[in-house]
C-alpha cells in the first residue's frame, strides 16, 4: 500500500510512522496510521475536513500532550532510532528537534528580534553574538531579512500577515529542527503571500524535512514531492505527489483530488 | 528502541539536550510548588482567622449572647439589636440598589446609544466600584444626614450601602444581559415584540439567575461594611428595637423604623475590637462569628446559584 | 401566527400606536434614569466633598495643608499638615503590596497555566471567601492574632503597628489581584502558548515568557486597582495601625492613615460645620483623587488588553 522509496528517489526515511492510533478521550480520531516521511522531501497531508490531517501533524511533536484525556498508540520513529510517543520520552525533547509552524501567523506579543530568538533563549542559550548570527541566518531563510533588518526592536504585531507567518517560520527555523510541521500555513494568507511562503518552503527542503497540512490541492500538487490522502481518520493512499493526482490507486482518492467531494 | 532522542547509542549517559530538559522542568516544577504554597499561604490564613474567632468567641455564642441588647457589662451584652439593625439596613439597600442598578444595567446594554454620553456613564460605574466605601460614607453624612435631615437612621444606612452595591448590581446585569445570544433577541423582534417587551419578558427572566447570584455576593458585602456607616455616626449603643414593619392594626404596615437608630453587627463588633478590656473582645470575637457566618452563608448561597446556572444554561 | 400579528400591527389603529409608543418611552427613560444615578453620584461626591471641605481652606492654606508636617486640627495650637497621614497611608499600602502582589501573580500563573480544571474548581471559591470577609473581622485578626504572632519574633513591636495591618490588608487583596490577573492570562489564545511550547519551552517558560507579557496590561490593571483598593482600606488600619498621626516609613511604627483619621474624627462628637467636620471632607476629598486617579490607569490599562485580543 505504501510505496514511497520508489526507484525514481530513493530518499532515506526521516520518520516512520507504524501502525499510530490516537483518541480525543473515546473518540477514535487517527486508526492505524501507517507513512513514511523521506528525509529534506515535502510530503504534504491532503483530505477532507476532519479527516484528521492535523490531528495526525500534530502528534509528530506531542502537541496533543498539552490537554488532557488524549491518547497515542503506535510508533513514530526518528532516524530509526527513537520512538518520539514513548512514555520515557519528553515531549519538550522532541519540540526541541520537530518545529511547527501554525494555521495562523501566532507570533509572541515581543520583538521580531525576540520572536525568532525564543527557541534558543528557551534552551538557554546565553551567547548574544550566537543568538544574533541565528536570528539573522533565520529571518533570511525565511526571506524576511531584508524588510526587517532595519527594524528588529518592533513588535511583531506590526508586521503584515504574511510577514507575521514567515516570522513564525523563521522562529521554528532558529533552532535548525531536523523536521517541520505545517499546518494549513496560508490559509489565512493572501494569494502573493501565499506564493512567498510556498517558495521559501520549497528553498527549506534543501536542509529540512518538510510535512505540511494542506486545504488546497493545488498547493499540495505544486508544492510537495510525495501526498498522503486520509479519510476519516486512516491514511488511504500515500505516494509520489504526481502518482496520486494522475494515476491514485484509489477511487476515493481520485474523486477528492478531482474535486468530486471534499 | 533507544530512550535517548538525541544521541545513536542507547548507552550514552545523557545528552546535552535531555540535562537542559531536566533542568529546566525542576524549575517549572519548583514554579508549581511556589504556586501551591501561595495558595496555602491563603488557606492558612483563613483558617487561622476563622479559629482565631471560634477559640476566642464559640464560649459566648449562646442563645443569651443573640437575644440581649447592648451592655456596658461585657458578659451581659448581646448582638440583637445589632442583627435587626443589619436585617433592616439590608432590607432598604436591597430595596433601592436593586431596581435601580437593574434598571441601569438593562439600559447601558440594551438601550444606550454609543455616544459620548453613554462613554460618560460607562466610566462613572467603573469608578463608582473604585470608590473607597469610606468615601461613600463621607457622602452620606454630609447629603443624606445633614441635607437631607434623614439623620442617623436605618434609611441613611440603607441608602449608604446601596450606593455601594449598585455598581456591582449593574455589572451583574450588563454580563449576564451580555450573555444572552442576539438570535434570542431577533427572535423575540421576529416574534413582533417591542423593545421593552423583549427586555422584560426574554432578556431579564433569563438573566435573573445570574442577576440574583450577583446581587447577594453585594450584599454580602454590605452586610459586613464597616467604614460608611461609622461616617454618619452609627451609634453603638441601642438599647431597643425599631418599631416593628408590621402592624397588629390598621394600616398593619408601618414605616417608622426607617427613621429609627440603629446599631449593625460590623459597627457593633468595632466598638468591641476597640475596647481595652479583654472580656469585650471576646465579645467581639462572638459578634465577629455570627458575621461571618452570614456573609459566608450568603456567599455560598451565590456559588451556589452560579454552579446551578453554569450547569443547567449553556448558551 | 407571524402574518396574523403582523398584519393586526399593521391594522391597529393610530391611537393603539400611539400609546405604545408613548409606553416604550417611559419604560427607556426609567431606565436612563437608573443609569443617570450613576453619573450623580459622582457629582453628589465631588460637590458634597468639595463644598463641605471648603470652609478649611478658608483658614488654611493649601500650601500649609500638602507641606505641613503636623496634623493635629483638634489640638491647640491647631496643625493641618497632611503628611504625615499620606505617610501612613503609603505605608501600609506598599506593605500590603509587597504581599499580594508576589502571592496574587504567582497564584494567577499558577491557576492559569499549571492546576488542572479539578484544583481550579477547589481553589476559586477559597480565594472568593477569603475576599467576602468583613473588613472589620480582618482588623480583629490583625489586631488579636497577626500582632501577638509577630510579636514573639519582634519584641519590640507595640500594639499597634503597620506591618501587622499591612500584612493583613495584603492578604486581603490577594484574591482581587489572583483573579483579575487570571483572567487576563486566560484571554491570551491558546495559539500563542502552542507556539511556545511548540519551541521546546516548559510551562514556566511559557508562562513566564509568553503569557505573563502578553497579558501584561492586564495584569499591572490588577495592581493598579489593588493600590486603589489598599489606599482607600478603613477597617483594618483604624483597628491595627494606630490613630497617631507621625511621618514614619518604619512598619513596626504605630501611625494613622488618612482613612483612620476620618473614622476617629467621626467616632467623636462632630457638629456640621465644625473644623473637625471640614477636615474629615478635605482628607476625603484628597483620597478620592487618589484613588480615580488609580483607578483611570488601572481601568485604561485594563481596556488596553481587552482591545489587543
Amino acid at each position: 500500500m505504501i510505496n514511497i522509496d520508489s526507484p525514481v528517489s530513493p530518499a532515506p526515511p526521516k520518520v516512520e510512522v507504524s501502525n499510530l492510533n490516537f483518541y480525543y478521550g473515546d473518540k477514535h480520531a487517527i486508526k492505524n496510521v501507517n507513512l513514511t516521511l523521506p528525509t529534506n522531501k515535502i510530503t504534504a497531508l491532503i483530505g477532507p475536513s476532519g479527516c484528521g490531517k492535523t490531528t495526525l501533524l500534530r502528534c509528530f511533536n506531542r502537541m496533543h500532550d498539552l490537554y488532557d484525556g488524549n491518547r497515542y498508540e503506535g510508533e513514530i520513529v526518528l532516524d530509526g532510532q527513537v520512538n518520539i510517543l514513548s512514555r520515557r520520552i519528553d515531549p519538550i525533547e522532541v519540540r526541541m528537534r520537530v518545529g511547527m509552524v501554525f494555521q495562523r501567523p501566532n507570533p509572541f506579543p515581543k520583538s521580531i528580534f525576540e520572536n525568532v530568538a525564543y527557541g534558543l533563549r528557551v534552551r538557554g542559550e546565553k551567547n548574544k553574538s550566537f543568538i544574533a548570527d541565528k536570528v539573522e541566518e533565520a529571518l533570511k531563510a525565511s526571506a524576511l531579512w531584508d524588510e526587517v533588518n532595519d527594524r528588529l526592536k518592533d513588535m511583531a504585531f506590526n508586521l503584515s500577515g504574511g510577514q507575521q507567518q514567515r516570522l513564525c517560520i523563521a522562529r521554528a527555523l532558529a533552532t535548525d529542527p531536523e523536521l517541520i510541521l505545517f499546518d494549513e500555513p496560508t490559509s489565512a494568507l493572501d494569494p502573493i503571500a501565499t506564493r512567498n511562503i510556498e517558495e521559501l518552503m520549497d528553498g527549506l527542503k534543501k536542509q529540512v524535512t518538510i510535512l505540511i497540512v494542506t486545504h488546497s490541492m493545488q498547493q499540495a500538487a505544486r508544492l510537495s514531492d510525495y501526498t498522503a490522502f486520509m479519510y476519516l481518520g486512516e491514511m488511504l493512499e500515500c505516494d509520489r505527489t504526481e502518482v496520486i493526482f494522475k494515476h491514485a490507486a484509489q477511487l476515493r482518492t481520485r474523486d477528492y483530488v478531482s474535486g468530486q467531494f471534499g | 528502541m533507544a530512550t535517548s532522542i538525541s544521541s545513536p547509542s542507547s548507552s550514552t549517559p545523557l545528552s546535552p539536550i535531555q540535562l537542559s530538559v531536566i533542568q529546566r522542568k525542576r524549575r517549572s516544577n519548583l514554579f508549581s510548588a511556589a504556586g501551591i504554597v501561595s495558595i496555602l499561604i491563603a488557606l492558612m490564613t483563613l483558617i487561622a482567622l476563622v479559629l482565631q474567632l471560634f477559640i476566642q468567641g464559640l464560649p459566648k455564642l449562646n442563645w443569651q449572647f443573640l437575644t440581649s441588647f447592648a451592655d456596658p457589662e461585657a458578659s451581659l451584652a448581646g448582638v440583637l439589636a445589632a442583627l435587626v439593625g443589619s436585617c433592616l439596613v439590608m432590607l432598604v439597600t436591597a430595596a433601592t440598589a436593586v431596581p435601580v442598578g437593574i434598571g441601569a444595567g438593562l439600559y447601558l446594554e440594551e438601550y444606550v446609544t454609543r455616544n459620548k454620553f453613554s462613554a460618560l456613564i460607562e466610566i462613572n460605574v467603573t469608578n463608582l466600584a473604585g470608590v473607597p466605601s469610606i468615601v461613600y460614607g463621607l457622602l452620606a453624612l454630609g447629603l443624606f444626614k445633614y441635607y437631607f435631615s434623614l439623620g442617623e437612621s436605618i434609611l441613611t444606612a440603607g441608602l449608604t450601602l446601596a450606593l455601594l452595591v449598585l455598581p456591582v448590581v449593574i455589572v451583574a446585569t450588563r454580563e449576564s444581559v451580555r450573555a444572552i445570544p442576539s438570535s434570542l433577541r431577533e427572535a423575540t423582534y421576529a416574534m413582533g415584540a417591542s423593545k421593552s417587551q423583549m427586555v422584560f419578558d426574554h432578556l431579564l427572566p433569563y438573566a435573573f439567575g445570574n442577576i440574583l447570584t450577583g446581587v447577594i455576593i453585594g450584599l454580602s458585602r454590605a452586610i459586613g461594611e464597616t467604614a460608611p456607616l461609622v461616617t454618619i455616626g452609627a451609634l453603638t449603643f441601642i438599647a431597643f428595637l425599631p418599631e416593628s414593619p408590621i402592624q397588629s392594626s390598621f394600616p398593619f404596615i408601618s414605616f417608622e423604623w426607617l427613621k429609627a437608630p440603629f446599631t449593625v453587627l460590623p459597627i457593633q463588633m468595632f466598638n468591641w475590637v476597640s475596647r481595652p478590656e479583654s472580656e469585650f473582645q471576646v465579645n467581639a470575637a462572638a459578634a465577629g462569628i455570627v458575621l461571618l457566618s452570614l456573609t459566608l452563608m450568603m456567599n455560598s448561597i451565590a456559588i451556589y446559584l452560579r454552579y446551578r446556572i453554569q450547569k443547567s444554561l449553556k448558551w | 401566527m407571524t402574518i396574523s400579528s403582523l398584519s393586526e400591527a399593521i391594522a391597529a389603529p393610530p391611537r393603539k400606536q400611539v400609546i405604545r409608543r408613548l409606553k416604550e418611552r417611559f419604560i427607556e427613560s426609567v431606565l436612563f434614569l437608573c443609569a443617570f444615578s450613576c453619573v450623580a453620584v459622582t457629582i453628589a461626591i465631588m460637590v458634597i466633598l468639595g463644598t463641605e471641605s471648603i470652609g478649611l481652606f478658608k483658614t488654611v492654606s493649601l500650601w500649609e495643608f500638602f507641606t505641613g508636617t503636623e496634623w493635629a486640627p483638634l489640638f491647640e495650637p491647631a496643625k493641618y499638615g497632611i503628611l504625615p497621614l499620606v505617610c501612613g497611608t503609603v505605608t501600609t499600602s506598599a506593605i500590603a503590596l509587597f504581599v499580594a502582589i508576589p502571592i496574587g501573580t504567582t497564584i494567577a500563573l499558577f491557576l492559569s497555566e499549571f492546576a488542572s480544571q479539578k484544583v481550579r474548581v477547589w481553589v476559586k471559591p477559597i480565594l472568593e471567601i477569603l475576599a467576602g470577609v468583613p473588613t472589620v473581622v480582618y482588623g480583629y485578626f490583625a489586631l488579636l492574632f497577626v500582632t501577638p504572632l509577630l510579636q514573639i519574633v519582634l519584641p519590640d513591636l507595640p500594639g499597634f503597628n503597620m506591618l501587622a495591618a499591612g500584612l493583613v490588608m495584603g492578604i486581603m487583596i490577594v484574591p482581587q489581584i489572583s483573579s483579575m490577573s487570571e483572567d487576563a492570562m486566560r484571554s491570551v489564545p491558546d495559539e500563542l502558548r502552542e507556539g511556545s511550547y511548540a519551541a521546546g519551552a516548559t510551562k514556566l517558560q511559557t508562562a513566564w515568557n509568553v503569557v505573563f507579557p502578553a497579558a501584561f496590561s492586564g495584569v499591572s490593571s490588577s495592581y493598579i486597582l489593588g493600590i486603589s483598593r489598599a489606599v482607600g482600606e478603613t477597617m483594618i488600619v483604624s483597628i491595627a495601625a494606630g490613630l497617631q498621626p507621625t511621618i514614619s516609613f518604619n512598619p513596626m511604627d504605630s501611625a494613622a492613615t488618612m482613612t483612620a483619621y476620618i473614622v476617629q474624627v467621626s467616632l467623636g462628637d462632630l457638629p456640621h460645620g465644625s473644623t473637625g467636620y471640614q477636615t474629615i471632607f478635605a482628607v476625603g476629598f484628597l483620597l478620592v483623587s487618589m484613588t480615580l486617579i488609580f483607578n483611570t490607569i488601572g481601568h485604561w490599562l485594563k481596556r488596553r488588553y481587552r482591545e489587543q485580543y
